[in-house]
């Protein structure tokens, strides 16, 4: 772990401001994620710039019939607010899935975005890591990869992002807020966490001076028809090796429009729009719901410990749009599995 | 959860006076409170044959006496004593498996501010050169590591260097900046890489008949192969010595330990240092586990750091850190099992391999189990070591019978399905009365029948249908397994010091520890009953390792050992007091003999007449003696005419999610014969803390190597994986009666061990009879399910 700085930021442009001049500094919210990552010296910023006291803490209504939550609202005020619980429970399902109740208190919206993956290599400055040093290599390709990606995977980076809440996010189509030396802008959810390629080392297509302001959800909040289902190794306290989020508009048995997105198998929540298309107006059944996590996951490529999560996979969307079509989502509390 | 003893309950007899003596009564845990409320007089007049204990507070559920000490942040952990000028430190480990350093270059980091110095092979202060000094009580055959010695490579993680700063940041920081260069050797990390080089160990007992000739011409035959991968104890103490330097080179040393003595010994031989010199205390431990059973390498870094600087050091392993230290090592098990169609068995086989380190042969006796715990002719047993560049394994809860009896009761489950027989009924066809493998000796006592018709009972074995995937609960499979336990109930010599005063107080002492296990509370019961004072007038005194001798803590061995110590150590003080009441005018006890008295309720009486009693204050004032202090050693003659034993069933139920291999353990019934259950609280949280690590073990522990590197990939508790809170549901202990006289005086057994063996083959065994999939590698996680 690297001595660092320590200042406060008083409000968004400040922070903007002060992170625009130090290119070693990063912002720190709930700290869940930056102060491990630094204690294994994954990351070395010179300065933290605690964000924690900006006016980002509200969960307001927008023009649209929409809300929009700061990015500093902790995560488990977020699960348990009315609005969200009501409005979005997949959001507030998927929140509750993870971390501990402890590691919630603490952890932000935003920080929660911008969480690192956990790859074993990535935690372990005595390996090789492209996303942690570009160019070393990636030691998860021949290594221990049963926690690594099986969807839009490179020969650079088999990463997964970890995230409960960015999966029901991508189901949710939230909008980023951001603000950066260039003014504010809006990013769509789907267009905010990126595939490795390449680059395995850039997460998101947030700009390195860039904080984020809000999470935008727009009206539509699948309240009915939804459930968030989380596969993991012991039945609390760990991350997904799967998990799936639905959001379904229903008539009848027949399925409107149907959103479901992938935690635990690729660089960011997964969502195949042709497996999504291939249910709309379709009958909720388990043919078709089977086609359409085929569909999923056609491109799906194992490694040598993780290949199982391709037909776990298929299994968890059929079990998921089980329980979001028939309205019985899955239970955060109650393990069994609905 | 709840809880059941064989000692009749009388909830109504609970009164209010031992719920604040300690005794307690938690309703909602299924606790009944003392039937210590029998009062001393009941128990007086009783008339206890001569020599058994009047027993007012043994057996009672009394809370823990260093309770309120620990979840108020009065006990202090060795990493938690204040010492005015503290050194800090951080160690930097090694980041390859095997070879050489070539180069440190601590220059950078002893620039920063706050850098006291860099302490590395080539700077460290003299340790002796040779094995013997570095042998401890524990240690295996071979050549114990040395830390900071040379330049060697041994493992991944290994000590190379330990940054000394004012501040334990700073010198976390300063960690970072040490340099090594390395010259790599090839490495092997991989049990089944290694396994055909394995070298065979003397053989781990007798065998008899011909196993062989008999498995070919059995009626039934099953043969598998198990596997159980290295685990890690994490202990939620993370290990750490704090070292305070006493002027004129002497040490006084806090340490994460479960033998103060031990690492003494370690300590003196290493730094040829006077024992009057170094002074180890652990009067408390945050868990262990067997991994502080051998002096660990923080110990040795902060003496060298303080003899360095001649002041005060703290040295503190990070979670990470603790992945360097000893392990449950992995091992592949062959079992072969032959069968007549009656269920009873021809022939047991059972061949292991385990892994090591290049330079130590740490092994357990995993296969004798198998010819111990079922009656056969034929049983023969081998045991091979794997040499990898690993630190050396180490011993883990329950070891050798954790890992053998899971290899043995999956086998004895496959071997029931092919004998189309239920699991319980195959192992009372195969039930054994005589210990084959000691030489066909009787038990001192083996209760086990009455555990697996009580178990049964508890958790309705007989409604089961044995058809595996037969029975369901919505989507999930439900499924139920079985299987057995046993451990040795083991004692060693002791030396116990009472110190009774005029006061009425007494304070009892020894240098065991107690590592969670509630030492410090047995102590003070079974030297209250023993002096016949109140539990409130006792203290004890241990972790220290000045106080009188005493082996680790491990192998389930302390409570025996320490409770019959006592009672050795408190007849000399009733002797004494006899003596001078004798002497007393008009004596009641003029012609009473030792074992004719007892100390009940602050008086010297006769078993045979309460009424013939004096005050113990009485006898001392008229002694004119105001302390008596007695030290005495126990050791408990080899009994070579029975094998001691403690035994379990274990019954489990899961339900498993069809499509998704979801496993949740829902019910585990544990009936236990351990002899005398000294403290029916205590001795029920370190059952259900076994089983539930008996869980974990079955589902979650894997400690991950990645090969190519030969470093562990999981060395932390969020990708460790132990059970949780949302993994444990219906847990059920039961204590079956089982007295023993033969065993020691007081009839115990020891309690530690026994908790978790059995557990992961019952889960394992209850996950074939929902799924109809046989899992012989753990942990059973869901992809192997899928
Ligand atoms: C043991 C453990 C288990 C966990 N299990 C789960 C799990 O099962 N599921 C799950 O989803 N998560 C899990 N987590 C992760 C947890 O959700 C994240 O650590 C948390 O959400 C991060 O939020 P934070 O506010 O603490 O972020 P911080 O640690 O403060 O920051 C994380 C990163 O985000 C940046 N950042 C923070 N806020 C902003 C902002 N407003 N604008 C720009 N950059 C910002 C920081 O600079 C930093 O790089 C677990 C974490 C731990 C330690
Ligand atoms: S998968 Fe990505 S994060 Fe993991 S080792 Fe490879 S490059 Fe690093």
């Amino acid at each position: 772990m690297i001595n660092f700085q320590y200042t406060r930021a008083s409000d968004v442009s400040d922070a903007v401001r002060q992170i625009a001049a130090d290119p070693t500094a990063k912002f720190i919210a709930g700290g869940t994620n930056l102060l491990d990552l630094m204690k294994e010296d994954v990351e070395h910023p010179t300065r933290l710039i605690d964000i924690t006291r900006l006016p980002l803490t509200k969960v307001e209504e927008t023009a649209t019939g929409g809300l929009r939550i700061g990015a500093l609202v902790p995560n488990s005020d977020l699960a348990w607010h009315a609005a969200i619980t009501q409005r979005y429970p997949v959001l507030a399902s998927a929140i509750l899935a993870g971390a501990s109740a402890q590691l919630r208190n603490m952890a932000s919206t935003g920080g929660n975005l911008l969480q690192r993956t956990r790859c074993f290599y990535f935690y372990d400055t005595a390996t090789p890591c492209n996303k942690r040093e570009l160019g070393s290599g990636c030691s998860a390709i021949k290594g221990i990869n049963r926690i690594n990606a099986i969807l839009g995977t490179s020969d650079a980076c088999i990463a997964t992002h970890p995230s409960d809440m960015c999966v029901a996010l991508a189901v949710l189509e939230a909008r980023i807020h951001v603000a950066g030396p260039g003014g504010e802008r809006i990013v769509p959810f789907a267009d905010f966490h990126r595939l490795p390629g390449e680059t395995p080392e850039q997460d998101t297509n947030l700009d390195a001076n860039e904080i984020v302001t809000a999470v935008e959800l727009p009206a539509e909040g699948f309240a009915r028809n939804y459930t968030y289902l989380k596969i993991r190794d012991r039945l609390s306290y760990a991350f997904a090796l799967v998990s799936v989020a639905v959001g379904l508009e229903m008539d009848g048995t027949t399925i409107r429009q149907a959103r479901f997105a992938l935690g635990g198998v690729a660089h960011k929540p997964w969502r195949d729009p042709s497996a999504e298309a291939a249910l709309n107006g379709q009958v909720a059944s388990p043919e078709n719901f089977r086609r359409a996590a085929d569909l999923a996951l056609r491109d799906a490529k194992g490694f040598e410990h993780n290949a199982f999560k391709i037909e776990l996979a298929r299994r968890t969307i059929v079990r998921a749009l089980t329980q979001a079509s028939r309205g019985t989502p899955q239970s955060q509390s109650n393990k069994k599995i609905a | 959860m709840s809880h059941d003893r064989s000692i009749p309950r009388r909830p109504g007899d609970i009164s209010r006076r031992e719920i604040m003596q300690g005794a307690i009564a938690i309703g909602a845990l299924g606790y009944v409170g003392a039937d210590a409320a029998t009062s001393v007089a009941i128990a007086a007049e009783q008339q206890s044959p001569v020599g058994t204990p009047i027993t007012r507070y043994i057996g009672t559920a009394i809370s823990r006496i260093d309770g309120d000490a620990k979840v108020t942040g009065g006990a202090k952990y060795a990493a938690e004593y204040k010492v005015p000028g503290l050194v800090h430190t951080f160690v930097v480990g090694s980041t390859i498996a095997k070879g050489r350093i070539v180069r440190i270059d601590a220059s950078e980091a002893l620039l920063v501010e706050g850098v006291i110095a860099v302490l590395t092979h080539e700077n460290r202060p003299r340790m002796a050169d040779n094995d013997k000094a570095y042998k401890d009580d524990a240690a295996p055959e071979g050549a114990p590591f040395r830390p900071l010695y040379d330049g060697k490579i041994k493992f991944n993680g290994q000590p190379i260097a330990l940054v000394l700063a004012e501040e334990s940041e700073v010198a976390r920081f300063a960690a970072s900046l040490v340099r090594v260069e390395y010259e790599d050797e090839a490495h092997v990390t991989d049990l089944y890489r290694q396994r055909d080089a394995a070298f065979a160990l003397p053989e781990p007992a007798k065998p008899r008949g011909d196993a062989a000739k008999a498995f070919g011409a059995s009626d039934v035959r099953h043969e598998g192969e198990y596997y159980v991968p290295i685990e890690h104890h994490n202990p939620m103490e993370p290990y750490a010595s704090t070292v305070t330097w006493d002027g004129g080179g002497k040490l006084t040393i806090y340490d994460k330990t479960q033998g103060v003595q031990n690492v003494h010994r370690y300590v003196c031989g290493v730094f040829d240092m006077k024992p009057d010199d170094v002074r180890i205390l652990s009067p408390y431990v945050g868990g262990a586990f067997g991994s502080g059973l051998r002096p660990q390498y923080q110990v040795v870094l902060a003496v060298l750091a303080a003899r360095a600087l001649e002041r005060s050091v703290r040295v503190v392993l990070t979670r990470q850190q603790m992945y360097s230290l000893g392990y449950r090592p992995a091992m592949i098990q062959k079992i072969r099992l032959g069968a007549k169609t009656d269920g009873t068995l021809d022939a047991i086989t059972h061949d292991a391999v385990t892994a090591t380190s290049q330079y130590e042969d740490f092994y357990r006796r995993e296969t004798t189990w198998s010819g111990l715990l079922y009656h056969s002719a034929n049983a023969t047993y081998a045991h091979k070591l794997a040499r990898l560049d690993l630190a050396t394994s180490c011993d883990m809860r329950g070891p050798s019978a954790a890992t053998g009896v899971y290899a043995l009761e999956s086998a004895m489950d496959e071997l029931a399905v092919a004998l189309k027989l239920d699991p319980l009924e195959l192992r009372l066809r195969c039930y054994s009365d005589r210990a084959q493998t000691e030489g066909d000796v009787p038990f001192s006592s083996k209760n086990l029948r009455e555990c697996y018709r009580q178990g049964a009972e508890a958790f309705g074995w007989d409604k089961r249908n044995p058809e595996p995937r037969s029975m369901r609960d919505g989507s999930d499979l439900v499924g139920w397994g079985m299987a057995t336990g046993v451990w040795e109930a083991l004692q060693m010599p002791i030396t116990v010091r009472v110190v009774l005063t005029a006061n009425g107080h007494a304070e009892v002492a020894s240098a065991t520890s107690d590592i969670g296990t509630g030492t410090y509370t047995i102590m003070a019961q079974v030297a209250a009953d023993m002096l016949g004072l109140p539990l409130g007038s006792i203290s004890v005194k241990l972790g220290d390792s000045t106080l009188p001798q005493s082996p680790l803590e491990g192998g389930s061995w302390i409570a025996a050992s320490v409770s019959n110590g006592i009672v050795t150590t408190c007849k000399a003080i009733r002797e004494e007091l006899l003596r001078l009441a004798k002497k007393v005018p008009n004596s009641p006890l003029a012609k009473a003999t030792v074992d004719e008295v007892a100390l009940a309720d602050g008086r010297l009486m006769s078993r045979q007449d309460a009424s013939r009693a004096i005050l113990i204050a009485d006898v001392m004032r008229h002694g004119a003696v105001d302390r008596i202090e007695m030290e005495k050693s126990t050791s408990f003659a080899n009994d070579g005419k029975h094998a001691h034993n403690t035994h379990s069933a274990l019954f489990a139920e899961v339900k498993v999610d069809e499509q998704l291999g979801v496993v949740r353990v829902t019910r585990v019934v544990s009936a236990i014969a351990a002899g005398r259950i000294l403290n029916a609280k205590t001795a029920h949280s370190q059952i259900m803390g076994g089983m539930v690590w008996g869980m974990g073990m079955a589902l979650h522990e894997e400690t991950l190597i990645d090969h190519n590197f030969g470093r562990i990939m999981n060395a932390n508790i969020a990708e460790y994986h132990v059970p949780v809170n949302a993994d444990v549901h219906d847990i059920k202990v039961i204590f079956v009666d089982e007295q023993d006289e033969i065993v020691n005086p007081l009839g115990v057994k020891g309690l530690g061990e026994i908790g978790i063996v059995g557990v992961p083959a019952a889960i394992a065994n209850a996950i074939y009879h929902a799924t109809g999939k046989r899992v012989r590698d753990l942990p059973i996680t869901l992809d192997k399910l899928l």
